[in-house]
């Protein structure tokens, strides 16, 4: 269905839209901040890294790794790795960027997030996405991510012995939760075996983010030898995929 | 309130790579393989990269990794929110009951 748009209407629907997923966030950016100001990250490193990084799992991942001085060059590697998945969210989501300018695109890539893109990938199900909607619902979640790490951080040392309540084990049930969003039946059983088993010895072994990057890779290894030949090579007599 | 500069560096390296990945997509929208064994790698990538993530914080003790098979099940079946406080609240339980 077509429907008629304006831009304050579909500003109005991206800040309607975004509104669950805005609470459902506040939690987390309330418990980054208090596990950053655990290691010892200032209000104003929080607001920094919440604004020009604004991805929460690798926001998540870097204050696990933080030490004095910061392994900047391990932090980088880490954020790249795990977010990695915006390249193939980016390229869903560019066929769908018809209305939008150069300039609204690749500012507007900055505000990409789990949340809004999954929101702005449902609302091009039926109708025109909009720069007016994706400004707007990226806008509500940069602005309270900001506000909620930073008061996180303020708040940080309040609570005490995290470990008690069961608060440190947020971050992995998110992460499970989001990893098997990415289910697609027991073919990601294997992936996500092999990159469990591989980062857990790896993990026992090498301080750091090495983990992640040899789990990553044996799962990545996992998949395509697990893929059914019709993934890998074309069925016979089918054309090649033109290239535009 | 203070900015360490190495701090910032930090945070800098993490957000060109993080931008990087988020322009990457809209540049290589038409020319990423449909096909082969690159997409099959890239299409397991978020899972193989979250599931390296957090395995050593599932796997670290029992109480972990009931709270872990829990939230995994309750996953499958449940919004967000109330898949953490489930997963939260397992594991506070497992750990008072294990000591």
């Amino acid at each position: 269905m077509l429907l008629p748009t304006s831009p304050s209407a579909d500003a109005r629907a991206g800040v309607a839209d975004v509104l669950p997923a805005t609470l459902a966030v506040i939690p987390f950016a309330l418990l980054l901040g208090s596990q950053a100001a655990q290691k010892g990250l200032s209000a104003l490193d929080m607001l920094a890294m919440s604004s020009i990084v604004f991805a929460g799992g690798s926001q998540f991942l870097a204050v696990g790794l933080w030490s004095d001085p910061a392994p900047w060059a391990t932090l980088a590697l880490a954020a790249f790795l795990i977010n990695l998945r915006h390249v193939l969210m980016g390229a869903s989501l560019a066929h769908k960027l018809g209305r939008f300018t150069a300039l609204q695109r690749f500012a507007g890539a900055h505000l990409m997030t789990d949340e809004t893109w999954a929101l702005a990938e449902r609302r091009a199900l039926d109708r025109p996405l909009t720069p007016a909607y994706w400004f707007a619902s990226g806008a509500v979640l940069f602005v309270s991510w900001q506000v909620f790490t930073v008061l996180g951080t303020i708040l940080g040392g309040l609570v005490a012995e995290p470990e008690r309540y069961g608060i440190d084990f947020a971050f992995p049930a998110v992460f499970i939760a989001l990893a098997l969003g990415f289910w697609t039946g027991w073919r990601t059983a294997p992936v996500m075996a092999a990159s469990a088993l591989t980062a857990v010895a790896v993990h026992a072994l090498v301080p750091g983010a090495w983990s992640v990057i040899a789990g990553a890779f044996a799962g990545l290894a996992a998949a395509v030898l697990t893929a059914p030949a019709e993934a890998i090579e074309p069925p016979a007599g089918a054309q090649p995929e033109p290239r535009p | 309130m203070s900015l360490d500069p190495i701090n910032l560096v930090a945070i800098l390296a993490m957000g060109i790579a993080t931008y990087a990945t988020r322009a990457a997509g809209l540049i290589l929208a038409d020319r990423l393989p449909r096909r082969g064994r690159v997409r099959v790698a890239l299409d397991a990538l978020p899972p193989a990269v979250l599931t390296a993530v957090i395995a050593p914080a599932v796997l670290a003790g029992p109480a972990e990794m009931i709270a872990g098979a829990v939230t995994m099940v309750a996953a499958f079946r449940l919004p967000l929110l109330p898949v953490v406080a489930i997963g939260v609240a397992t594991v506070a339980l497992a750990r008072l009951a294990l000591g």
